[in-house]
C-alpha cells in the first residue's frame, strides 16, 4: 500500500467513503467517494455534512475529477478533498491548483519527485479552487 | 518472416532486431517467429528499446522487405527527401520501398 | 508584438526544467512510455515514422527576426537543416533527438518561444488571422484576445486531461482567413450596432474522420467575460466529452449529440456561476496586452505607385500581395510552395533570409500561414522589387499564393506514423503538372488540399478540390472531394466516387479542372462553377 500524502491539519476520516448514490440514500456517511461519471454538484446541498470527498482517478487520463475538485471548492466544500487511483507526480501539482489536498495513489510516488513537482511553478497564469495569486493580479496589484 | 522493430529511446532512430542488438540497417533485421512478445517485453523492459512491434516482411534480394509500405519507408527514410534516406545515392531505392 | 514581462519568462524557463526531469526520469526509467507520452506531448514532441518530432508553437502566427533566427539555428543545430511550417502556425522538425529535447527548449525560451501544448489532450496552440494588424478590412487586430487566451490556456490545471484536443482560432474581420469555424472554438471579434466590441463563439466545429462546422452559440459575448465563457465552454466539455471512445470525443460530437441548443443552455448556466468566481483578468490585462500590438510606424507618404515593368515581378505583385490598411503598404506573402516542392518546407537558410528581409522591410515581423507559407505583414510598395529580388534568388519568389499550386499537405506517410498514404508527392505532381500546362494562372483561385490520412490535417474536407490518401490492402490510393472551403463561405467537400492511383488523382485534379473552364460563367472561382452546378458533371468527366 502506497502511502497517502496529506496537506492538512485535522484529523483523517477514520470511516472508508461510501458511493454517491449511497451518500444521497443515506444520512449519516460523512465521506464519498466520486467516480469519474459522477455529478459532483449533486453533493453541493450536503456540503456541511461531509468531512472527506474522494474523487477517484481510474486512469491519469481521465480529467473529469479536476472539474468535480473545482467545483466543489467553488461551493464553498473545505473539507478533505482527496485524489485517489492513478495518481501521478506529474499531475499533482495541477491536482493541487484544483483544490485537492491529500493524495492516495495506487503506487508508490517517490517523495523528492513529490517536492519538486509542487515547488515547479514560480507562479500561475489562472485563478484556481488553491489561495495562489494569478500573475494578471500581480501585474496589476 | 516476423521482424521485430521499433525505436531507440533516446535517438528516436528507428531500429531492428538482430538476434542479439538493435540496427538501424534492415538489412541485418532476424525473423523473430514466435519470440516476438518475449524478446519486446525483455528489451523494452530495459529500455533498449521503445514500444517495440513485429511486422510481416519476405526476404527480397537476400535481405528482409516489409509487406507494409509504411514500416518500408520507416526502414529507408522519407521518399521525398532521397538525400535524407539510410542509401542516399543508391538510385533505385525509392523501388524497394513503392 | 507581445513580449515576454519576468513572469511570461518564469514560466516557460520553469515549463523547461520541468520536462528536463520527466525526460530524465523517462530514460531512467521512473516513468513508462504510456506515462510519459502525454508529458512529452505537451511538450510539443511525438514519436514518428523516422524519430521524434518536435513541433514548435507560433502563436497567433506571429514572429520577429530573432524568433525566426533562432527556428532556423535549431535547424542547424539539432535537426537536419529545415523545418515544415504546419496548417496550425506550427513549425515541425522532424529528426530529434529525446536526450536533446530540453536543450531546444532551452534555446526556444531564450527567445520568447515554446512547444507548450503542441499536442495532447489539451488547449493547443491558439491560432489567428496571418493578415491581423495589417489587413484593410480587420475591425480589431485580433490577437491580443488570442493572446489573453494563450496565457489563459497555459497549464491551466483543470482542461490538461481532456477528453481530446482542443483548437482555438480567433479572428476579427468577415473573411475568415483561419479556418475559423472548423476549430473547436472559433471566436469572431465584432462589432455590434452601438459600437461596442464583442465576441462571437462558434463551437463544435473541426475536421478528422467527422467533420463538422461550428455553430454560433452565443453572437456577442463582451470582452471583459471572455476567459470566463472559455471557461465555461471547456468545463461543460471536459464533465460531458465522451471518453469512451477515442473517435467520438471531439467537443463537435458532444455540441451535436447534445445539439447545439443544449450545449449553449448548459455552457449559459456554467458561464452564470462562473463569473461568480472572478476567473477573469481585469481589464488592465487586456489593455496591458494590447498596447503591445500597437501598429507599426508607417510613413503616410509612402507612394502607392509600382514600377511593374519586369512582368515577372508584376506577376508576384499580382498574386502574391494583399491590401494593408497603411497606404502605400501591401502584406506580402512568401511562397513555401515551389513547383515540385514540398509545401510548407524551408531550409535553415531559407528562414534566415526570411528573417533578415523582415527586418529590412517589414517592421521586424513575419507571420505564419495555415496555409503553409510566411507572411511580411508591412511592406512598402516602393520596397517590394527590391524583395522580391532577394526572394527569387533563394527560391521564395513563386507568383502562386491561392492558386492550384499553392496546395496544403500534410507532411503523409513520408514522415508521419498515422498516415496511409503519402500526401507531398501528389502535391508535387500536381504542381509539376499545372506550372507545365500553364493552367496556373487561368483557373484563378483554387484552394486544393491533400492529407494523407483521415485525420485532416491536410484539411481535404475544406478544400475546393481535396484529396484523401487511403490504404486499399496495402497500396496508396487516393479519394477526390470537391466543394469544400475554410473561409467565410465555409462548406465541407464531397467525395466524387471511386480513388485513383498516384497518376490517377493527378489526371482527376486535371479532368475537373477541365470541367470548370468549361462551365465557368463571369468571374466564377472553382467552387462558385461546383456550387452552381452541382457534382454530376464533374462525375461524368471522370467515370463517365
Amino acid at each position: 500500500m502506497a502511502d497517502t500524502l496529506r496537506y492538512r491539519e485535522d484529523e483523517p476520516v477514520d470511516h472508508p467513503a461510501v458511493t454517491v448514490d449511497a451518500f444521497l440514500d443515506q444520512s449519516n456517511a460523512s465521506a464519498v467517494r466520486i467516480e469519474p461519471g459522477d455529478d459532483a454538484r449533486e453533493l453541493v446541498p450536503h456540503l456541511e455534512r461531509l468531512a472527506l470527498v474522494e474523487v477517484n482517478f481510474p486512469a491519469f487520463g481521465d480529467g473529469r475529477g479536476y472539474s468535480s475538485a473545482r467545483i466543489l471548492r467553488e461551493a464553498g466544500y473545505d473539507g478533505e478533498l482527496r485524489a485517489v487511483g492513478d495518481v501521478l507526480v506529474d499531475q499533482l501539482a495541477y491536482m493541487r491548483r484544483c483544490g485537492f489536498d491529500a493524495f492516495e495513489p495506487d503506487q508508490q510516488l517517490d517523495m523528492d519527485d513529490v517536492e519538486a513537482a509542487f515547488d515547479r511553478w514560480p507562479d500561475v497564469y489562472q485563478k484556481a479552487a488553491d489561495t495562489r495569486t494569478p500573475i494578471w493580479a500581480k501585474r496589476h496589484s | 518472416m516476423r521482424l521485430l522493430t521499433g525505436n531507440d529511446l533516446k535517438t528516436g532512430a528507428v531500429t531492428w532486431w538482430t538476434g542479439k542488438d538493435w540496427s538501424i540497417h534492415i538489412e541485418e533485421a532476424v525473423d523473430v517467429s514466435g519470440n516476438e512478445d518475449e524478446i519486446a517485453r525483455r528489451e523494452e523492459a530495459a529500455r533498449r528499446v521503445n514500444v517495440p512491434y513485429a511486422v510481416d516482411a519476405e526476404m527480397h534480394d537476400g535481405s528482409p522487405r516489409p509487406s507494409h509500405i509504411k514500416e518500408r519507408v520507416r526502414a529507408l527514410g522519407p521518399t521525398v527527401r532521397p538525400d535524407l534516406t539510410l542509401k542516399p545515392a543508391d538510385p533505385e531505392i525509392g523501388n524497394w520501398v513503392i | 508584438m507581445y513580449k515576454y514581462d519576468q513572469y511570461d519568462q518564469a514560466m516557460v524557463d520553469a515549463r523547461v526544467e520541468e520536462f528536463r526531469d520527466q525526460a530524465r526520469r523517462r530514460l531512467e526509467g521512473k516513468l513508462t512510455e504510456d506515462q510519459f507520452k502525454p508529458l512529452r506531448l505537451m511538450n510539443g514532441l511525438y514519436l514518428q515514422l523516422h524519430a521524434y518530432m518536435l513541433r514548435v508553437a507560433i502563436p497567433y502566427g506571429t514572429l520577429d527576426s530573432r524568433q525566426m533566427h533562432a527556428l532556423a539555428d535549431i535547424a542547424d543545430k539539432y535537426d537536419r537543416g529545415y523545418g515544415h511550417f504546419t496548417t496550425r502556425q506550427n513549425i515541425q522538425y522532424n529528426w530529434i533527438r529525446l536526450e536533446d529535447a530540453a536543450d531546444i527548449l532551452a534555446d526556444l525560451a531564450k527567445v520568447e518561444m515554446h512547444a507548450i501544448q503542441t499536442s495532447g489532450n489539451c488547449i493547443r496552440n491558439i491560432s489567428s488571422d496571418h493578415f491581423a494588424g495589417a489587413a484593410a478590412d480587420e475591425v480589431v487586430d485580433p490577437r491580443p484576445y488570442a493572446e489573453l487566451l494563450r496565457q489563459w490556456s497555459s497549464f491551466h490545471p483543470e482542461f490538461s486531461y481532456l477528453p481530446r484536443k482542443f483548437k482555438i482560432a480567433v479572428i476579427a474581420s468577415e473573411k475568415d482567413r483561419a479556418a475559423m469555424r472548423l476549430h473547436d472554438i472559433g471566436i469572431n471579434i465584432v462589432k455590434n450596432d452601438a459600437g461596442e466590441l464583442g465576441a462571437a463563439f462558434y463551437v463544435g466545429g473541426g475536421m478528422g474522420r467527422t467533420p463538422m462546422i461550428a455553430p454560433c452559440i452565443n453572437p456577442f459575448v463582451p470582452l471583459d467575460q471572455l476567459v470566463t465563457y472559455c471557461e465555461a465552454c471547456l468545463r461543460v466539455y471536459n464533465r460531458y466529452g465522451r471518453r469512451d471512445n477515442k473517435y467520438k470525443a471531439r467537443i463537435k460530437i458532444l455540441v451535436h449529440e447534445l445539439g447545439a441548443e443544449e450545449y449553449t443552455r448548459q455552457v449559459e448556466e456554467e458561464f452564470a456561476h462562473l463569473l461568480e468566481q472572478g476567473v477573469e483578468p481585469p481589464h488592465d490585462e487586456l489593455m496591458r496586452i494590447i498596447r503591445m500590438f500597437e501598429a507599426p510606424n508607417t510613413d503616410q507618404t509612402a507612394p502607392n505607385d509600382i514600377d511593374r515593368s519586369d512582368p515577372d515581378f508584376a506577376l508576384w505583385v499580382d498574386r502574391n500581395t494583399v491590401a494593408h490598411k497603411a497606404s502605400g503598404y501591401v502584406s506580402a506573402v512568401i511562397s513555401l510552395k515551389p513547383v515540385g516542392g514540398i509545401p510548407g518546407d524551408a531550409t535553415a537558410k531559407q528562414m534566415h533570409l526570411m528573417a533578415d528581409l523582415a527586418k529590412e522591410y517589414s517592421f521586424d515581423e513575419l507571420r505564419v500561414m495555415h496555409t503553409q507559407n510566411i507572411v511580411l505583414p508591412h511592406v512598402r510598395k516602393a520596397d517590394l522589387h527590391a524583395l522580391w529580388t532577394a526572394l527569387d534568388e533563394a527560391g521564395l519568389g513563386s507568383p502562386n499564393l491561392d492558386t492550384v499550386e499553392d496546395i496544403i499537405a500534410c507532411p503523409g506517410l513520408d514522415y508521419c506514423s498515422l498516415a496511409n498514404a503519402r500526401s507531398i508527392p501528389i502535391a508535387q505532381r500536381i504542381s509539376e503538372r499545372f506550372a507545365e500546362t500553364g493552367k496556373t494562372g487561368t483557373l484563378g483561385e483554387l484552394k486544393l488540399k491533400i492529407s494523407g490520412c483521415i485525420n485532416a490535417c491536410g484539411h481535404h474536407h475544406a478544400g475546393h478540390i481535396g484529396i484523401l490518401g487511403v490504404d486499399r490492402k496495402g497500396v496508396e490510393n487516393y479519394q477526390l472531394l470537391l466543394g469544400g472551403s475554410e473561409a467565410e463561405d465555409v462548406s465541407l467537400a464531397k467525395i466524387t466516387g471511386p480513388g485513383f492511383d498516384e497518376n490517377g488523382i493527378v489526371n482527376a485534379v486535371e479532368t475537373v479542372t477541365t470541367v470548370y473552364e468549361r462551365e465557368r460563367q463571369d468571374g466564377e472561382r472553382f467552387v462558385d462553377t461546383y456550387r452552381r452546378i452541382g457534382m454530376n458533371p464533374f462525375k461524368e468527366a471522370l467515370y463517365g
